[in-house]
């Protein structure tokens, strides 16, 4: 069997479409660490953590935030179905930035009524969304 | 005979209710257009969860999760998840729902069916009427947002894993165009087989049946099976429930497009009527005062 030489490469989430394209290199935030996909891979599937995907077409690097979810990795294509995902351009740098302070805020102080676990889950996306932007405007 | 005064009444009691139809139809257009976007948002990502599914489903074992097995032998109980709309005016759309619901209650005496209500209008219906509601939900469609699909989801999986029901149904308006909405029946749980069977449906996915079902690809899994079942299933009843709130919204916007505007329309008509029998009117009121004075002056 030839190995394919490019993936499918298909981002989803319950909303839309995000990404429907041809590329070369894929990275994922795979729940037990990132992971890069080239054309050919072994068929997977795994879930993923709240991070930052990358896709290579060329020289030319896109990057998007990911939270939660599937995916589903063949050798000429991967499906990626998220909760919640943004393309770098899209994502909301402000808010992002209240959201990050927030967290550290509730982390910090300790209150008794605040979720612990929610504010870290909080402070990591809002992390990933400010570090995913900065990507994008290098 | 009418008076002049009051057949003009009626015109314009007529007008204004033509003008609150039009706006209504403007409103449901314009709400329909983004509605119907996020259909088709919603559809790929249900697509794509299916093929994914699909291609666990062969190396599943149904014994595998709960939520695919089925409770043995007792299968009468069943939550039927009635989606409505909150508001009416829209055409036949949410009798229709109900008329459906309350067949599927009593069509078979051996299954006890209790309710989950979604919508103003189904929630009215049937909470006046008795029956074993467990869950309810109003005013969700103005806001609609994935949150609202979880916890209908959530109660769904709870009443299941629990054994309190051995089958979820969802009864809702599929979207199928502008002008046509179809009430289906789906079942949300067990979890069923996961074949497509429609081979026009692996079509649009872009992968013929037959290559499909020559090659099983073997996965690796990361973390274990087990876990992304775990998460994988309970996801996709969730996916399940939010496509038919959208679906539902969709057609809702659509059934009362099309209904105002054949109100929009009638009223128009009548319009026309009545303005032709008031101009009668005018012209005998006249003709009689013409007779009138003619005589008078004959008379003389």
């Amino acid at each position: 069997m030839t190995l394919p030489s490019q993936l499918t490469l298909e981002v989803v989430t319950p909303d839309r479409s995000l990404v429907s394209q041809l590329v070369d290199e894929v990275q994922i935030p795979g729940a037990e660490g990132y992971f890069g996909v080239l054309p050919g891979h072994t068929p997977l599937l795994v879930t993923m953590n709240v991070g930052e995907l990358w896709y290579r077409n060329g020289q030319q690097r896109s990057f998007l935030s990911i939270a939660l979810g599937f995916a589903e990795v063949l050798p000429d294509r991967v499906t990626i179905l998220a909760k919640v995902a943004e393309c770098a351009e899209d994502i909301d740098v402000e808010r992002a930035q209240l959201a990050r302070q927030r967290a550290e805020e509730r982390l910090t102080q300790r209150a008794v009524d605040s979720d612990g676990e929610r504010a870290r889950l909080s402070l990591l996306r809002s992390r990933t969304r400010l570090q995913v932007a900065s990507q994008s405007l290098r | 005979m009418p008076s002049l005064l009051d057949i003009r009444r009626r015109v314009l009691a007529v007008k204004s209710t033509q003008q609150i139809t039009r706006a209504m139809k403007m409103v449901a257009a314009s709400k329909l257009r983004r509605a119907q976007e996020r259909v088709l948002g919603a559809r790929p990502f249900a697509q794509h969860m299916l093929r994914v599914l699909n291609g666990l489903a062969w190396r599943a074992d149904p014994s595998a999760h709960s939520l695919l097995t089925e409770h043995g032998i007792r299968t009468g109980r069943t939550l039927l998840f009635v989606i409505t709309a909150d508001k009416g005016l829209c055409g036949s759309f949410n009798t229709n729902i109900i008329k459906t619901a309350g067949n599927f209650a009593v069509e078979d005496p051996g299954r006890e069916v209790a309710l989950g209500l979604v919508g103003r209008k189904g929630r009215d219906f049937f909470r006046r009427r008795g029956f074993d509601v467990r869950y309810e939900n109003v005013n969700l469609f103005a806001k609609l947002s994935f949150n609202d699909a979880q916890a209908i989801a959530e109660v769904a999986i709870n009443e299941y894993t629990s054994e309190r029901v051995d089958a979820g149904y969802l009864v809702y308006n599929e979207f199928k165009s502008v002008l046509q909405q179809r009430v289906v029946v789906e079942r949300l749980l067990p979890i069923g087989r996961l074949a497509i069977d429609d081979p026009a449906e692996w079509d649009k996915l872009g992968e013929p049946v037959a290559a499909a079902a020559e090659s099983p690809v073997d996965y690796l899994y990361e973390p274990a099976p087990q876990q992304i079942f775990d998460e994988l299933l309970p996801h996709h009843v969730e996916i399940q429930v939010y496509r038919a709130l959208v679906e539902s919204a969709a057609a809702e916007h659509a059934a009362r497009m099309t209904a105002m505007e054949a109100a929009t329309k009638n009223s128009g008509e009548l319009i026309e009527q009545l303005t032709i029998y008031m101009n009668k009117v005018r012209q005998a009121a006249i003709t009689r005062e013409i007779i009138e004075v003619v005589s008078g002056a004959e008379a003389q």
